[in-house]
């Protein structure tokens, strides 16, 4: 395995997906350099998590090739379980383990993958689970949790593995609005911290702020990138244009859906000046 | 005469306890008492039944019951990874094996491995004696049925947390191992303790295996003492030993549940 630096960390090439007769990605570019924040935003259906899910081969690509800190995820004879080691996921659903605390969540893994004794993995669980504002949770189960500790729990669990890249499905979608600023700001601090992220997400606001890049794809194709304040704030694309005015003011689609009349962006789709979370 | 609502619910209520009290009544009063004492309750064969029927016919129940319980467990389970296996001739040969077993009566597949295989193969001997004959007859059937249950708790394991184990870098193997089956045999607990007491009743078919004074369960022990003294009691004392087993093991059961509902 070689992990150079003067490698992206991520590096995909004309990624197609099929599922049966339906084409999902269409041929995806794309790059994420060590230590970015890369957004990926855009209406249901337009790919972005089978993306997500294509970069450690939670899906199969039909076509194109893969590489992750200079791995070639797509070669038939990758070894697959070492190379996921570096690359963390948290899911929608958080996927926590129910049958276990949330201790052992964090390092059943990390005993049985990177073979870490008990006292070990225990001192890195406890760590993880500082960092994500949870110490006082090592001996609760996962159904005793808020959605928002659990999410939380689950991203202390992708850490513990020390991974290198974290890739966040939808982490926030599944939240009561009021706990999703808790996982936000955990994923911030992550981001502060260097680590390499790709990020699905609605949330527009983190996007912004968060951000060094974000990525608008519709229809599994990118339309366009960016910093943010450019993708968000000016967006190039009447597809991106249409897409935010509906996630920023979802009570006005009816007018901002038809074509747009005046040629300049609506209102460069005014992202709210207060951090509240959108959707 | 118009009753109200309260009066009509009242009056029904009251006409269905009556309906029960009146049946009760006629079955006691109807009832030879003296005849049904001396037929199912000779207190002098209950005390006669004591304490063999605990120390020996009941621990041979508990012992075959676990015996052809842990058989079908085991083999179960390879049988449930079978179905589910990417190699399509074990999904073939676990179908197969499922479906003929699940058609084939307990006595049958009993008297096989009884006498059917000692006499296909004189010169091996099923090791264990009865115990190992019973073990096997009926844990080849109570394996069939396992199987399906065990496919079923594995498939209802959300396909998230096959997920999550392999982002963490675990092989399919271990993933499996330490993530899906323990989840799947905490949805299967009811319908395996429902195999486990069917297993403690099947465990009577023993008897056409040929058991000794040693070797003796509930319900051989209770036949033998009615040929023996001519009596109906011996039976009602079997048919209450079973309850020995399987009342607590409802209990524990649903203490089991309980606890797990906290981690599910």
């Amino acid at each position: 395995m070689t992990t150079s630096q003067s490698q992206p960390a991520v590096e995909i090439r004309d990624l197609h997906k099929s599922f049966g007769p339906l084409e999902v990605l269409k041929g995806i570019d794309f790059e994420v350099g060590h230590g970015e924040v890369v957004c990926v935003i855009g209406p249901s259906g337009s790919g972005k998590s089978t993306l997500l899910r294509c970069v450690n081969l939670l899906e199969e690509p039909t076509a194109g090739r893969i590489w992750v800190n200079g791995t070639e995820m797509t070669d038939p004879d990758v070894e697959i379980d070492s190379v996921r080691r570096g690359i963390g996921m948290v899911f929608q659903s958080f996927n926590l383990f129910p049958h276990l605390t949330v201790l052992d969540n964090l390092t059943i893994a990390q005993r049985r993958v990177l073979r870490r004794g008990r006292a070990e993995s225990e001192r890195v669980a406890r760590a993880n689970l500082e960092r994500v504002g949870l110490s006082d949770k090592a001996g609760a189960f996962p159904a005793q949790l808020s959605g928002g500790q659990q999410q939380r729990v689950a991203i202390a669990r992708s850490l513990s593995m020390d991974p290198k890249l974290m890739l966040f499905d939808e982490p926030t979608s599944a939240l009561d609005p009021e706990l999703v600023g808790d996982v936000l700001t955990v994923m911030r601090k992550l981001a502060e911290d260097g680590m390499t992220m790709m990020v699905v997400t609605h949330e527009m606001a983190f996007a912004r702020d968060v951000a060094d890049r974000v990525v608008f794809m519709d229809g599994g194709v990118v339309v366009e990138q960016g910093p943010p304040q450019e993708v968000l704030g000016a967006p190039r694309h009447e597809r991106t244009r249409s897409f935010l005015s509906r996630v920023l003011d979802p009570t006005h689609v009816a007018q901002l859906g038809q074509p747009d009349e005046a040629a300049e962006p609506p209102a460069a789709p005014g992202l709210p000046a207060d951090d509240r979370h959108q959707l | 005469m118009k009753l109200r609502r309260r009066q009509r619910e009242r009056l029904s209520l009251w006409l269905q306890y009556l309906a029960f009290v009146a049946v009760i009544a006629v079955v006691v009063l109807a009832a030879d008492w003296g005849r049904l004492r001396e037929a199912f309750f000779r207190v002098d064969i209950i005390e006669s039944m004591f304490p063999t029927i605990i120390t020996v016919a009941l621990r041979n129940t508990i012992l075959y019951t676990l015996g052809a319980f842990a058989f079908g467990l085991v083999f179960g389970t390879v049988l449930a990874l079978m179905r589910l296996s990417r190699v399509a001739p074990y999904r073939w040969v676990a179908t197969a094996y499922i479906e003929l077993f699940r058609g084939l009566p307990a006595l049958l597949v009993l008297f096989l491995v009884g006498y059917g295989i000692p006499i296909a193969f004189p010169e091996r001997e099923i090791p264990g004696g009865v115990f190992g004959s019973i073990t096997i007859g009926l844990g080849l059937t109570a394996a069939a049925y396992m199987a399906e249950t065990i496919r079923a708790g594995i498939q209802a394991v959300p396909k998230g947390q096959m997920e999550a184990a392999r982002t963490l870098g675990m092989s399919h193997f271990t993933a499996m191992r330490t993530i899906v089956i323990p989840q799947a045999f905490r949805i299967v607990i009811p319908p395996l303790t429902n195999e486990l007491i069917l297993l403690t009743k099947d465990s009577s078919l023993a008897y056409v295996l040929g058991v000794t004074a040693q070797t003796i369960e509930v319900t051989k022990f209770g036949r033998d003492t009615l040929n023996d003294r001519v009596n109906a009691t011996p039976l009602l004392v079997a048919g209450l030993t079973y309850l020995i087993i399987t009342l607590p093991l409802s209990q524990v059961v649903r203490r089991l549940e309980l606890r797990y509902a906290k981690a599910r």
